[in-house]
C-alpha cells in the first residue's frame, strides 16, 4: 500500500533530526520513489456467482482507468477479467456457495496485475486443446484461456497448494 | 443491458436483430433458445443482425458456433450481418471469421441465400 503514512514519517524525521533539512529532502525523494514502484493492491473475496464476474470487471476497469489505460486496453482488460472470473466461478468453484473467488488488482504507474484464484478442483491446464486447431474451430467452448492470453501481456496459471487454480494477468501501460 | 432479440421475415429469410450483450447466462441462452426454436419451425434461412451487439464473450462466441452448427446440420444456413469492430476482431482472432458467411449490407445478405 502506498504511501506508508508518509506524513508521519516526514514529521518524525524533522522532529528527531538535528534541524538540518537534508534528512527531510532524502525522505521526500524516498517517498516519491516508493509511490512510483510499490503497487497498490485491492483484494476481494467474491461469491461463486455470475454477479461476481460483473463486480470484478467493474473494480478492475475503475483502477485501470485510474492508471491511464486507453479504451482499447480497457476493453481487453475487461474481457480478460470476465473470462478469468467465469473460469473460476463456473469451472473452478462450480457455483458452490461455500467457495469463494479471491480477486486482486495491483497497480502502479507502469502495469496492472490481476490475480484470480478459485477453490475448486485444479484443472489440467497443460492439456487445454488449441481452439485454433482446425478440428477444434467448431467447438462451442474452450476459448476463454486463449482470449485471456491474447488480450494480456503476461499470463500465468498455477495450481495452489491448498487446492484450486490461480491465474495471474499482467497488462503494461505503454505509450501509444 | 442483457440481450434483446427480435425477429422479422424478409421473403423466406428470417432476420434476427440482436441487441445488447451476448455473455454467459441469460444472453447466450436466449440466443440458443431462439435459434433452436427457428430450426424446430423449419426456418432454413437465418440472418443474425449483430449491429447492436455491444459485447460478446467466449460463451457468446460458443453460442454463435453452436447456432451455426445446429442450423447447418438441419440443412439450413446461418449468416451474420453488421459486425461491429469488437465482434469482428474477436471472430478474427478465434479464426471464426472465415467460418461464418459475414455481410455488411442487409439487402446483399438476403440475396446471398
Amino acid at each position: 500500500m502506498i504511501p506508508h503514512r508518509p506524513f508521519l514519517t516526514l514529521v518524525s524525521l524533522v522532529k528527531y533530526s538535528d534541524g538540518s533539512l537534508w534528512p527531510c529532502f532524502l525522505a521526500v525523494l524516498r517517498m516519491r520513489e516508493n509511490m512510483h514502484h510499490v503497487p497498490e493492491t485491492v483484494e476481494r473475496y467474491l461469491d461463486s456467482t455470475l454477479d461476481s464476474v460483473d463486480s470484478a470487471e467493474e473494480l478492475a476497469l475503475g483502477l485501470a482507468q485510474r492508471v491511464g489505460f486507453d479504451d482499447d486496453d480497457l476493453m481487453k482488460i475487461g474481457m480478460a477479467v470476465r473470462e478469468s472470473m467465469v473460469n473460476a466461478v463456473v469451472h473452478g468453484n462450480r457455483y458452490n456457495a461455500n467457495k469463494k473467488v479471491r480477486f486482486s488488482v495491483a497497480y502502479d504507474a507502469e502495469r496492472l496485475t490481476l490475480r484470480v484464484a478459485d477453490e475448486g478442483e485444479s484443472f489440467d491446464f497443460e492439456n487445454v486443446p488449441d481452439p485454433l486447431a482446425p478440428e477444434n474451430l467448431l467447438r462451442t467452448s474452450g476459448r476463454g484461456i486463449f482470449l485471456i492470453r491474447s488480450f494480456m501481456d503476461e499470463f500465468e496459471m498455477r495450481h495452489l497448494d491448498k487446492g484450486g487454480t490461480e491465474l495471474t494477468l499482467v497488462k503494461h501501460l505503454v505509450s501509444k | 443491458m442483457s440481450v434483446k432479440l427480435s425477429t422479422r421475415q424478409v421473403g423466406d429469410v428470417t432476420v434476427v436483430d440482436v441487441a445488447g450483450r451476448i455473455t454467459l447466462g441469460e444472453g447466450s441462452s436466449a440466443l440458443r433458445d431462439a435459434l433452436r426454436d427457428m430450426v424446430g419451425k423449419s426456418q432454413k434461412k437465418i440472418l443474425l443482425n449483430l449491429g447492436d451487439v455491444s459485447y460478446i464473450d467466449s460463451s457468446g462466441i460458443g453460442e454463435l458456433v453452436s447456432g451455426f452448427t445446429t442450423v447447418t446440420n438441419s440443412g439450413g444456413q446461418l449468416k451474420l450481418l453488421n459486425l461491429n469492430k469488437r465482434v469482428k476482431d474477436l471472430l478474427q482472432i478465434t479464426k471464426l471469421y472465415t467460418v461464418f458467411d459475414v455481410h455488411e449490407d442487409e439487402a446483399g445478405a438476403i440475396r446471398s441465400f
